[in-house]
């Protein structure tokens, strides 16, 4: 599904990413792991069209297809999420309005009609009491005076609709208590599939108590320095990262 | 007809206009604003013409007043029947007596479009709502400019103590050509009346516009006002109240300039006695090679204690070559006072565009869905829900989505 082939990224002209490899198949969840500055968040903004991030060398193929090459939106529509580690505040802009238009900008993107409306609030509904999500959360703008816990769930809840095939959760598990985590992470669950991928980028160990990898890679300096199965995380919350970097 | 003190009025204005002219860019509040370009076009007063080719609006949620080119048209109006809703000239002649009491007793300082209009207005609303009475239905003032030419309307509003009404303006014209909009009203608030007045210029896009509003608001007198500048080429915006004791006044203002446009807005808010309370809130979104202004002023007079007021003027510029001029002033000569004001000019936020980018959303349609989230903060203030479709219809337009 994903192929990240000896990528480097420069960040104002310097080298964050020093070629990093990685391949994500269908169904895979993928941690990365890594000390602070190591190019994690990087890796995510740079996976989702962000500006500011020049590429320098590499390559990435989303199911075949140049990712670099497509805008930010483009890349939505084929596919890609990113659950974002600070979450915008978007005034005047209702959530349920902003589900409807990125809903429909995928559908049209697919060659599917438009949502119907009744079937949209029906699914959106669904999905907001599944993350145990107030209703009003939809009327109300896009994350605007929402708890850090609240905005993460609402990216969950962009998240299942719009049944992205990869996903990328930036640090989701930042700044979340123990009963949202839980929640974010049932979220995370109840959309594994055969078919979609998850690449979870996380400092921490926590997160993935509750959302089990089946690779957890350490991003360090820029190039990914190891990698192994769940085991591997609880070891580096044992040992910290420093005899990865000495290695 | 004749009224004799009108026409000492009117002369002494003529007088003074043949001396100053329209307001030259060296006075203060004409700064950022040259309207040097109205004289040149040596507009003639627009004619009454007989016949017209508009049908009347539907009656239904609001009552109609309709001005073309600056002459009430009866033909196709519908006003109330228990309020007295007429026309100047109407007035002048029924309710002389009253309209003498108020005739420009609301205009504290007055400049070359006030006078102008004084010495030229050829027609405009009258209306008087009594004490404890409601205007049942919104009133609809609809100005239609066909002409090249100058169209001076004069309007006297007055509310009697307790009374209520609300008043939508609305400026159109089916005309590219230029014309000049030149209306001036007085406002009369009475203790513990209640007026909301909406202004929607949406004027031609080779129109001047002038459009000053001075307000009187007795003891416990509430004013609202919102102030939508779409339209013209060249717009200038007057909005003048002042409040006697406990008197509240909010003053709403959207300005949407594209292309060579140039929208000026020009508030003052005299506190003259205490416990009065303001808020002024006006948000401008300046494209291509727009121009905007916002001069605003609050002033407390030195007796005029307890004054709660807040002011706050928003600015998105689109384009480089966009600009905005903005003045918010405070002038405070009392002691025991809560006033604050604040001022933003700001492009989009390049990471909000982004966040809707990843949702699929493309750029352009992202600008859009912040741009009218910006502007649309300002319609949703409107409590007239015909206006506000309207208007969000307009918004949408103007900045399509999905």
């Amino acid at each position: 599904m994903l192929k990240i082939k000896d990528l480097t990224v420069n960040v104002e002209n310097k080298q964050i990413l020093k070629g990093l490899n990685l391949e994500v198949n269908a169904g895979e969840i993928h941690a990365i792991m890594g000390p602070n500055g190591a190019g994690k968040s990087t890796l995510s903004h740079v996976l989702s069209g962000k500006a500011g991030y020049e590429v320098t060398g590499g390559s990435v193929t989303f199911n075949g297809k140049d990712l670099l090459e497509m805008p930010a939106e483009i890349r939505a529509r084929e596919g890609v999420f990113l659950a974002f580690q600070y979450p915008v505040e978007i005034a005047g802009v209702t959530n349920v309005y902003l589900l409807k238009a990125a809903l429909n900008a995928v559908r049209k993107h697919k060659g599917l009609s438009e949502v119907d409306a009744m079937d949209f609030l029906t699914l959106v509904k669904a999905k907001t009491k599944a993350l145990e999500m107030d209703e009003k959360f939809l009327y109300r703008a896009v994350n605007e005076g929402f708890s850090g816990g609240e905005k993460k769930r609402n990216e969950i809840l962009q998240m299942a609709m719009l049944e992205p095939q990869l996903c990328i959760l930036d640090e989701t598990d930042s700044g979340l208590d123990i009963d949202a985590l839980r929640i974010v992470a049932d979220g995370v669950n109840a959309l594994r599939s055969e078919n979609r991928s998850f690449i979870m980028v996380t400092h921490y160990q926590r997160l993935l108590d509750y959302i089990k990898p089946d690779f957890v890679h350490v991003l360090a300096d820029g190039k990914i320095v190891k990698s192994g199965g769940a085991d591997l995380a609880l070891e580096l919350e044992e040992k910290g990262y420093g005899w990865l970097e000495q290695a | 007809m004749s009224i004799s003190w009108l026409e000492d009025l009117r002369q002494q204005a003529a007088a003074q206009f043949e001396t100053t002219g329209f307001p030259a860019s060296n006075l203060e509040d004409w700064r950022y604003t040259n309207v040097s370009a109205i004289a040149k076009n040596e507009f003639p007063i627009a004619k009454f013409v007989e016949d017209v080719d508009f049908d009347a609006v539907e009656s239904g949620s609001a009552f109609h007043f309709v001005l073309v080119d600056g002459y009430f048209r009866e033909e196709l109006s519908n006003l109330p029947e228990d309020i007295t809703v007429c026309s100047i000239n109407d007035a002048l002649k029924k309710h002389d007596d009253l309209l003498q009491a108020k005739f420009n007793q609301a205009i504290q300082n007055t400049h070359g479009f006030i006078d102008f209009n004084m010495a030229n207005f050829t027609d405009g609303l009258f209306v008087h709502v009594p004490k404890n009475a409601i205007l049942e239905k919104p009133l609809q003032i609809i100005h239609i400019a066909t002409q090249k030419a100058v169209l001076p309307t004069r309007h006297v509003v007055i509310l009697d103590e307790n009374a209520k009404a609300e008043l939508i303006e609305m400026f159109v014209s089916p005309e590219k050509h230029a014309y000049f909009t030149n209306s001036v009203a007085e406002i009369f608030v009475g203790e513990n009346a209640d007026l909301t007045l909406y202004k929607v210029q949406q004027e031609g896009e080779n129109a001047y516009h002038f459009g000053g509003i001075y307000v009187q608001q007795q003891k416990h007198a509430r004013f609202t006002h919102h102030n939508f500048a779409l339209g013209s080429l060249l717009a200038r915006s007057d909005v003048v109240s002042d409040l006697e004791t406990a008197a509240e006044c909010e003053l709403n203002g959207l300005y949407l300039g594209n292309q060579n446009q140039h929208l000026d807005n020009l508030t003052r808010i005299n506190h003259k006695q205490p416990h009065g309370i303001s808020r002024e809130f006006y948000k401008g979104i300046l494209n291509d090679k727009a121009r905007g202004v916002f001069q605003g002023r609050i002033v407390v007079a030195e007796n005029a204690q307890k004054i709660d007021s807040q002011m706050n003027n928003r600015n998105l510029l689109l384009s480089n070559e966009a600009e905005i001029d903005t003045k918010p002033q405070l002038e405070i000569y009392a002691d025991d006072v809560k006033c604050s004001h604040g001022v933003t000019v700001g492009q989009l936020d390049e990471k909000s565009i982004f966040y809707l980018q990843s949702r699929g959303i493309d750029e352009e349609t992202a600008k859009h869905i912040l741009t009218f989230a910006f502007a649309n903060e300002m319609v949703e203030k409107i409590g007239f829900e015909p206006l506000k479709k309207q208007l969000k219809t307009q918004l949408s337009s103007r900045f399509p989505t999905i």
